[in-house]
């Protein structure tokens, strides 16, 4: 053992350099990868966004966001476009009630407002349970059908979507986040054609 | 010397298994290993941080004073841990989406900060080098081996490959957390009979 200074300045002193040194790598670190980090968050986003498209497009829907503020809510939009015309629309949503809180959802609705497809994209779900959320099994329970309908719940409440196994909260929130991406989708085509009236 | 390096390698991965034998991260243990690739997952992450703070902290420990040890090295160790979340989230961000919810609670995990106390303020920057990858293996392997026999029983799947129909109704209670105390005392159990044997 070398002769530690054990006085109080000493420990003082080295608490500060650690304090200090350590601090000022977290800032320089922060300050390099806070830009590549957002950009991989955006490209994850754009990625997933082509993911859920389900109608034909041949524009980048992300490029094209579109985010309609009303009263307190905000919707934030995607739309796909084929030759310019608008074929789909994808919706940014999330939902409260999930099992390990807050989940986010990219939700693609057609014309006629039936799902095309969706994605969460962040979530905290029991892994092995509630992470099953984005497999192939629940989806197509989900995909064509039509939110604000009796059938658009989990059958433990009447409607006709097959609950993930031992996540029956988390299928529940699922269907929360579409339902507020349909209303805010509703509401966003009223106002088109209330503009163009 | 040669022998020592060798035994400090291999001492955490049966001898001194951190979670077998030294029952140290039992909150990530239990609470991560519902697949084997969670356990995989948080195994080496762990591993990572586990060589890096081992390093920092043999690098350090003669200006640290003795009576303020702790403190310091939770901070380097906390702000080791961010550093590599915010370099693997920009510039490695499919394995930062695979293995980034494991990183924050790895500040946490005693592993870390038992190491480094008990191992890398005693020792050089090689010899604690050595010890981390020991104990990362060693943690590594017992979180595999948990959340593989927690999916097999709990979803009837091995990494991610189910080996049962749609139609099976696995054991549920394994792959929450009731299932996880039971899963661990079992392999406790057989691991220590094993480890009995042997000496």
């Amino acid at each position: 053992m070398t002769a530690k200074a054990n006085k109080l300045s000493g420990i003082i002193i080295a608490m500060l350099i650690v304090a200090f040194c350590s601090a000022t790598l977290i800032g320089i670190v922060r300050n390099i990868t806070s830009e590549p980090i957002q950009k991989a968050q955006n490209k994850m986003i754009a990625d997933s966004i082509k993911e859920v498209v389900s109608s034909d497009f041949d524009n980048d829907p992300y490029a094209e966001k579109i985010v309609i503020r009303q009263g307190k809510e905000s919707f934030t939009l995607y739309p796909a476009r084929q030759d310019g015309h608008v074929t789909s629309l994808v919706m940014k949503s999330f939902s409260n009630k999930g099992y390990g809180g807050r989940i986010d959802v990219l939700v693609n609705f057609l014309p006629d407002g039936t799902i095309g497809g969706y994605k969460v994209i962040q979530h905290k779900e029991t892994p092995g349970l509630g992470s099953k959320v984005n497999d192939e099994s629940f989806k197509k329970g989900i995909i064509g059908k039509k939110p604000s309908t009796q059938a658009f719940k989990v059958k433990q409440d009447g409607g006709e979507v097959d609950a993930i196994t031992g996540a029956t909260i988390t299928s529940r929130a699922l269907i929360d986040a579409v339902q507020k991406a349909y209303d805010g989708y509703q509401k966003f085509n009223a106002g088109i054609s209330h503009e163009e009236q | 010397m040669k022998n020592n390096s060798l035994e400090n390698l291999t001492r955490g991965i049966l001898r001194e298994n951190p979670t077998f034998v030294m029952m140290l991260g039992m909150c990530p243990t239990l609470g991560v290993t519902t697949s084997a690739l969670n356990g995989l997952g948080m195994g080496l992450a762990t591993l990572l941080v586990l060589m890096i703070s081992n390093m920092l902290i043999s690098g350090v420990k003669n200006y640290i004073p003795d009576v303020v040890r702790i403190p310091c090295y939770i901070v380097i160790i906390a702000s080791c841990v961010t550093v590599i979340e915010m370099l693997m989230a920009a510039y490695l961000p499919e394995l930062y989406a695979a293995l980034g919810i494991f990183i924050p609670l790895i500040v946490v995990n005693c592993i870390i900060l038992g190491r480094a106390e008990a191992f890398a303020a005693h020792n050089n920057i090689w010899q604690s080098l050595l010890d981390a990858i020991g104990m990362g293996l060693g943690f590594t392997l017992s979180l595999t081996i948990l959340g593989l026999v927690r999916e097999l029983l709990g979803s009837y799947a091995a990494f991610g490959y189910p080996l049962a129909g749609e139609e099976a109704t696995p054991l549920l209670l394994f792959i929450m957390p009731p299932g996880a105390f039971l899963a661990l005392a079992g392999l406790m159990l057989i691991f220590n009979k094993l480890r009995g044997q042997k000496s």
